[in-house]
């Protein structure tokens, strides 16, 4: 049975990634994008993350997507087709892509990982939140609190630098 | 449960995810199409995180927060990236990267 929904949700990444980086209009490839990222969110429900899958669908899902689609349709028109780039240069990219890949993965295939423990993490809410503010052994504080200050400068720069210039 | 389904499997998937994504960003030409291929990259690599976490450390939940942490950056990244494009269309009206020779005010 979990075998059956891990192929299915492995093909609709994997088909829809390539559709992303393939489609020729510009916000179709967005949507695929949102399938792609709503199939690994799946994977992680599958290996019982739960937060961390929620997070996924609300953060990439719900806010990444929809701001690349405003973004999309702020500066494009959506009728137009994109170019494509040349032949050259697409088989040329191919071919330093799947070499890449072919090397990575038959090292992951060759590769002795040790046999699963059998143990299942503690990823429940109560162990997330008391990690996430722990100062302690594997507390995450100071990460938390500078991603907070990333956030808030990234927040700062975006608005000053998309903030329209005054009329003189 | 999920004894069934090794870790290369996972593997497998983030890979290609990887070089698909890096495929996107050598071959498209639109300034947010590179930016959605950059998402698929890091899509793959938390993808990874999280599958070590569950079958080689179960002890911590350190792939965990390494991939909370990841997709907090992407947000941050996309904003600012997406306030850059946009002003940059203000000034040539184009977002091809072929056409952008200077960013400098």
């Amino acid at each position: 049975m979990e075998q059956i929904i891990f192929l299915i949700l492995s093909v609709i990444i994997i088909v829809f990634s390539v559709l992303t980086v393939t489609s020729r209009k510009i916000l179709r490839a967005a949507v695929y994008l949102l399938f792609v990222l709503i199939g690994s969110a799946g994977l992680f429900f599958m290996l019982n993350f739960n937060f961390l899958a929620a997070v996924q669908l609300t953060v990439y899902a719900g806010g990444i997507i929809v701001l690349i689609i405003f973004s999309i349709m702020l500066t494009s028109q959506l009728n137009d087709k994109l170019e494509s780039a040349g032949l050259k240069k697409s088989v040329f990219s191919l071919i330093a892509v799947s070499a890449g890949a072919i090397i990575c993965l038959s090292v992951i295939m060759n590769y002795n990982f040790p046999k699963a423990s059998g143990l299942q993490p503690d990823s429940s809410m109560r162990n997330i939140g008391l990690q996430l503010l722990g100062y302690k052994e594997n507390g995450y504080v100071l990460p938390f609190e500078v991603i907070s200050i990333l956030l808030l400068a990234s927040m700062v720069g975006s608005i000053i630098i998309a903030r329209r210039e005054k009329v003189k | 449960m999920l004894a069934e389904i090794k870790l290369e499997y996972f593997l497998i998937v983030s890979t290609i995810v990887f070089f698909t994504g890096i495929y996107g960003f050598l071959t498209r030409k639109n300034l947010i199409t590179m930016l959605m291929s950059t998402e698929l990259i890091l899509n793959s690599v938390n993808i990874n995180f999280v599958v070590f976490n569950k079958y080689l450390y179960p002890e911590n939940l350190q792939g965990q927060f390494f991939a909370l942490f990841i997709i907090a950056i992407a947000a941050t990244e996309v904003a600012v990236a997406i306030a850059i494009i946009i002003s940059l269309y203000r000034r040539i009206k184009t977002i091809d990267v072929e056409n952008v020779t200077e960013m400098k005010y």
